[in-house]
């Protein structure tokens, strides 16, 4: 594998887009990259145990059971115990991750889908649009995420969508930079300047030239924005202003747990744990989706 | 002879920089491309000729002037309006891995042009037609279904001009076509460009900083020195009799196997063209300067007939590599 770096270095700066057959080299650094495969291990197992787990388990995530409260976990009936109306802990979290990781892609399918369109546009025309665009986005941004958050959350009624939504307002700004930056370089380039030369359309360069083209770092910021959006509906539902209880989510089962911390500290820790492991899985899954497609940012090595 | 195809009068393109300053990368270029003509256009890297290449097909608006087209004023034109004259007007680039976009196949690329221009043609039909034009430039029609990175530079190039002729342009702007290619597929690309314009009846501006390609090719030359043509001229005449001292140095630049020539040796840079000298903008590498250059910028005046030149000092006799050393290949 030595062999490979020197004769890199003398290959002209990498393409832009590897082609298909390049690819695989993307893949095996990608393979290459522990924690990004540990981050997507901890993915699937969590995605999997979320949507088959309930079904497998005798108990439902309301079923309330006075006499079995505050059970230990690893010892009786409760895996994870048991919150304080005897309620399955292990259920109560496999269900609680639908909602968090429902909200966590679509806010970043929404997010990335609303930043590529404003980056794109403001990158491609450039001009007085583009600087009102992106001076909006610098504006928004100014704001800390986790303020605007809440004061969007607390002007609406708080639910699964509206959740979403407002987890998605706050999150597509990256995307939209990160875009209008590659759009920008992008439309200098040779083949970008070839495909105006022919005459196409605006949406067929955008969309059929450009877009393919930067689909790796859209990739990448979608990635680390389902961490994004993850951490910031269990912020909001611990607060208060997230998903409401009897609903369960990660954030507002720790909101319950405060009460109990020092009688009952597993029903903290199990949820904060699982936060933790699909924040960070999806952070190490970007990281390394990112230096598995740039191999210019390679700083592993 | 032939009407103009193409008329440029007093082009210019300013680019602001910081400081408030402004690059001029053209300066004023006036000239016509005569219908099935081929004009060369050369200078050194900095001399503007790639950015006039894009002004004069709208790839990026000019500050000043006026470009008509096959008679038609397109200064302009909106990019809508533009669309429909694009199909005339194509381009080839000089790097001939950048200008194919890596994502698609051979077909698909050469499918775009087809689809605005003639989208009124059938899948079939356009597979027949991407096939005719890949044999056309020497390349196999199988190749419609391989990707960029498969075919070696100088068959991308003729991809690239495959792409650029496939809707008949009239108007080809070939910008260093050669210049990133290995000296014997220059030969080729050079021998195809000459071969189609034969047979397509295209009018070709070939822009490169080695003169010695563009008198292989050109009937015609244009030699640019900091965004102004400092000598225009017909092929022969320009290598008969150079008229202007950059042009002379130019040739003198131009490897000689025999090693007889003296060579003249530019000093230093290309002055910025953010800040060009007063004056002659050639005056500070020139080695016959006067204090006199100076002064005012030469224009452009008529030396002999359809020879004209940008120097104040018109009675320099300068020497010419017809003269005392074996003429230059023509190709054909």
């Amino acid at each position: 594998m030595s062999a490979v770096a020197p004769s890199a270095a003398e290959l002209p700066p990498p393409v832009l887009a590897a082609p298909s057959a390049a690819r695989r080299p993307a893949l095996r650094r990608f393979m290459r990259h522990r924690l990004a495969m540990f981050g997507l291990v901890a993915i699937i197992v969590l995605v999997v145990a979320c949507a088959l787990g309930p079904y497998l388990s005798p108990y439902g995530p309301l079923t309330i059971d006075l006499r079995h409260r505050f059970q230990p976990p690893f010892e009786g009936r409760h895996w994870l115990g048991s919150d304080q109306l005897g309620r399955d802990l292990l259920v109560r979290l496999l269900l609680a991750g639908r909602i968090s990781l429902t909200v966590g892609f679509a806010a970043m399918g929404l997010s990335t889908a609303v930043g590529v369109v404003i980056g794109l546009v403001a990158g491609f025309y450039g001009g007085w649009v583009g600087t009102a665009l992106m001076r909006f986005v610098d504006a928004v941004l100014s704001f800390p995420a986790i303020f605007l958050l809440l004061t969007l959350a607390a002007l609406v009624s708080p639910g699964v969508l509206t959740i979403t939504l407002i987890v998605a307002l706050t999150a597509w700004m990256e995307v939209a930079r990160v875009v209008e930056g590659q759009v920008r370089s992008l439309r200098e380039r040779d083949f970008a300047i070839a495909a105006e030369a022919i005459g196409v359309s605006d949406a067929h360069l955008m969309l059929r030239e450009l877009l393919p083209n930067i689909m790796a770092p859209i990739v990448v910021a979608a990635t680390l924005n389902v961490a994004r959006a993850i951490l910031l509906e269990s912020y909001a539902s611990y607060l208060g202003y997230g998903i409401q209880p009897p609903t369960p989510s990660w954030g507002n089962m720790l909101n319950n747990a405060q009460e109990y911390l020092t009688s009952a500290p597993w029903l903290a820790i199990f949820p904060g744990a699982v936060i933790t492991l699909a924040v960070t899985g999806f952070n190490f899954l970007g990281d390394g989706l990112r230096d598995a497609l740039d191999p210019r940012l390679d700083v592993h090595r | 002879m032939n009407s103009p195809l193409l008329q440029v009068t007093d082009l210019a393109k300013h680019y602001p920089v910081a400081g408030g300053r402004t690059l001029r990368a053209v300066n004023g270029v006036s000239f016509t491309l005569r219908a099935g003509e081929v004009l060369g256009v050369v200078g050194e890297s900095g001399s503007g000729k790639t950015t006039l290449g894009r002004v004069v097909l709208r790839l990026t608006p000019p500050s000043a002037g006026e470009i008509v087209f096959r008679g038609q004023d397109v200064t302009h034109l909106s990019r809508r309006a533009l669309r429909k004259v694009r199909r005339h007007m194509q381009l080839v680039f000089q790097d001939p891995y950048a200008s194919l976009n890596p994502r698609m196949s051979v077909e698909q690329i050469l499918a775009i042009p087809l689809q605005v221009h003639e989208p009124s043609l059938g899948r079939a039909d356009r597979r027949s037609r991407i096939e005719e034009m890949l044999r056309t430039v020497g390349l196999f029609a199988e190749a419609a279904d391989r990707y960029p990175h498969e075919f070696s530079g100088g068959q991308r190039q003729r991809i690239g001009i495959a792409r650029a002729l496939i809707c008949r342009p009239e108007l080809l702007v070939a910008d260093e076509p050669v210049s990133a290619l290995d000296v014997s597929v220059q030969a080729q690309v050079v021998n195809l460009l000459l071969d189609l314009r034969e047979r397509l009846g295209l009018s070709i501006l070939f822009i490169a900083h080695d003169i010695a390609v563009v008198g292989m090719i050109s009937d015609r030359i244009a030699v640019m020195y900091l965004g102004r043509v400092v000598e225009i001229a017909d092929t022969l005449s320009l290598f008969n009799r150079p008229r202007h001292p950059y042009t002379e140095a130019l040739f003198s630049a131009v490897p000689d196997l025999g090693g007889r020539r003296d060579r003249i040796l530019l000093q230093g840079d290309v002055p910025s063209p953010v800040s060009p000298p007063s004056g002659c903008p050639f005056r500070t590498r020139c080695r016959y300067a006067e204090p006199d250059c100076a002064v005012e910028v030469p224009s452009l005046v008529e030396r002999s007939p359809g020879h004209l030149a940008a120097c104040h000092r018109p009675e320099l006799v300068l020497a010419s590599p017809l003269s005392d050393v074996a003429p230059l290949p023509r190709l054909r």
